[in-house]
């Protein structure tokens, strides 16, 4: 696999994501959407590295994601436009106007819909799973990872031995609650104890790729990867100027092309915004 | 010769299993029992699959079969544990059709019991699932009523919860309604109390009353006959209503909507609003012939 490539590929969708979530910002502040929204900004290149990957694998995995789940639909190639819609509340969005931002779904990516209760994602995905023998990509959160039948799920999944892949998106908070503050444990040492393989990484694309390539739907595994939300929880706001944001460190990576592709990238996003 | 339904529950499970290539699920179903004989001996490998102890969960993994469309079978061995079993059911499976188009069809087998069996495990508890959208709710006892839902289940892409209860699976018997105008009054009975209600119903007709009787099977949704309506709105006592779930679950929710379409009065009969303990002195069982019978006799006297 050519790792130039995918670099860079995995940069475009996490652009993409990130100038998308930039334009909703705006629009939840100004109040044209107008209902609980929640941004993956800062959270981009776990998605897309992700979907890069099993994109040059040639799988189309079930998608299994929680509230925060913008990211997860485009960088997979849910219909961009779609969701704009969604969020305008029209009929033609992507959940015909019912989703909102957090029940977003898409048929065309394999991308079911989350129903709000934390974590029921990964039962739901494991049953899909087992039943389909398809491969499977749970995304949870650190928050998401502590309930009772998250933990049941990875349990069984080991037993059965299915193709899935447990994605902790882990930016330490549940809602404004550290980790620290919830528990004395990782969700790498809990997945290992099931019998999974497991890990923990940060949101560095290049290391997904190293950790997941050679690997991903052989077995069930589980990679927790630390990563930083820019904005609020839920809405349009900023916790704290000074979050690391792994979209510049990219920017820095990979140099002069990037900057090119991010703003032609955040023109095309303001475009299709200005025109659902 | 007739089968007792037990044997009608395997054979459609066996189909279900080896013609339609879809999957069983629930706790403890294989050995001890086979679920009181209801379930064929079959095993992972054909289809039967032991879910983990985690109920919650449980309820999740079933949702997530039916959303890829295996048209599962899911077993709640007992309706108390609905309260950890229903939450993705009534969340997910019973809402995806409307929210993302997309249909989780299962079958639902939630059993009923009562008898020293304590606070948790005994009668129905249909009421949680009757609330909410998205879900068809049955509670047959014969072998014909039975091999109908199961059909239609087979036609439809709904979410289906049958209310089952142990003491039918010996039943051979179909039961008839009496619907008729000027009747003194009419039993509405629902679940194991319709066995019940039918010995009672023999006992007040040989004191000479006047007794209808409508089996309550189809429970959502919820229709009522123009031929129910109009035994009813004649009748000279109303309705009585009886379940083996507590008064103030669904039977007052159905006793409301058959006052609005009537304008009679309907009275009920269900479980006490009290615990079960475990000993006979302290249980919480559901109206039997007698207590129907002298229910109906206050009522009409």
């Amino acid at each position: 696999m050519n790792i130039k490539k995918y670099q860079i590929e995995t940069f475009k969708k996490a652009s993409l994501c990130r100038h998308f979530e930039n334009e909703v910002f705006k629009r939840v502040k100004s109040k044209i959407i107008n209902f609980p929204v929640y941004l993956s900004a800062g959270q981009e290149f776990i998605p897309s590295s992700i979907s890069q990957l099993v994109s040059m694998k040639k799988i189309k995995p079930l998608l299994f994601g929680q509230h925060r789940a913008h990211s997860i639909y485009l960088s997979f190639g849910g219909d961009i436009k779609k969701l704009i819609n969604e969020l305008l509340g029209k009929k033609n969005g992507c959940t015909y106007g019912m989703g909102g931002s957090l029940s977003i779904h898409s048929e065309k990516i394999n991308m079911y819909g989350h129903d709000g209760f934390m974590g029921s994602n990964a039962t739901i995905g494991v049953g899909a799973c087992f039943s389909s023998k398809k491969p499977t990509i749970i995304f949870i959160g650190d928050a998401a990872v502590e309930e009772d039948y998250v933990l049941a799920s990875l349990s069984w999944v080991a037993k059965k031995n299915l193709p899935i892949l447990f994605v902790v998106e882990d930016n330490n908070f549940a809602v404004l609650t550290k980790k620290e503050d919830r528990r004395d444990w990782s969700a790498k040492d809990v997945a290992k104890a099931f019998k999974i393989n497991s890990f923990d990484i940060k949101d560095d694309p290049k290391q997904i790729f190293k950790t997941l390539s050679k690997s991903i739907f052989k077995k069930p595994q589980l990679i927790n990867i630390h990563t930083n939300r820019l904005y609020w929880h839920a809405g349009a706001g900023i916790d704290n100027n000074k979050t690391f944001d792994r979209l510049n460190q990219e920017i820095q990576n990979i140099g002069k092309k990037a900057i090119s592709i991010d703003n032609q990238i955040r023109e095309k996003v303001k475009k299709l915004w200005s025109s659902p | 010769m007739v089968k007792p339904l037990r044997e009608t529950i395997k054979d459609i499970t066996f189909k279900h299993l080896k013609k339609n290539k879809s999957q069983v699920f629930g706790q403890n179903l294989v050995d001890v029992g086979w679920v009181a004989g209801t379930l064929p001996k079959l095993f992972e490998k054909d289809g039967v699959i032991e879910l983990p102890m985690a109920d919650v969960a449980g309820g999740g993994i079933v949702t997530g079969s039916a959303l890829v469309g295996k048209r599962p079978i899911y077993i709640i061995r007992y309706q108390g544990y609905n309260w950890f079993n229903c939450t993705f059911i009534i969340n997910y499976a019973c809402k995806s059709k409307e929210i993302w188009k997309i249909p989780a069809p299962m079958f639902i087998r939630g059993i009923s019991s009562e008898g020293s069996i304590g606070p948790v495990a005994g009668s129905s508890h249909i009421s949680l699932f009757f609330k909410m959208p998205g879900i068809r709710i049955f509670s047959p006892m014969t072998n014909n009523e039975y091999k109908k839902i199961y059909n239609e289940f087979m036609k439809k892409d709904d979410v289906f919860y049958i209310s089952e209860h142990r003491a039918s699976y010996s039943n051979k018997k179909e039961f008839k309604n009496i619907v008729k105008n000027n009747l003194d009054l009419i039993l509405m009975p629902i679940s194991v109390t319709r066995f019940s209600a039918e010995k009672a119903l023999n006992s007040l007709s040989k004191l000479g009353f006047k007794v209808g009787i409508i089996h309550l099977v189809n429970l959502k949704p919820f229709n009522l006959k123009k031929e129910w309506i109009n035994a009813i709105k004649t009748s000279k006592h109303g309705v009585l209503m009886t379940d083996n779930d507590y008064k103030d679950g669904i039977l007052r929710t159905l006793a409301h909507k058959i006052i609005e379409k009537t304008n009679k009065k309907v009275q009920v009969m269900g479980l006490d609003d009290k615990s079960a303990g475990h000993h006979m002195n302290v249980d919480n069982l559901p109206p039997d012939m007698l207590t129907i019978k002298s229910k109906a006799l206050e009522i009409i006297k």
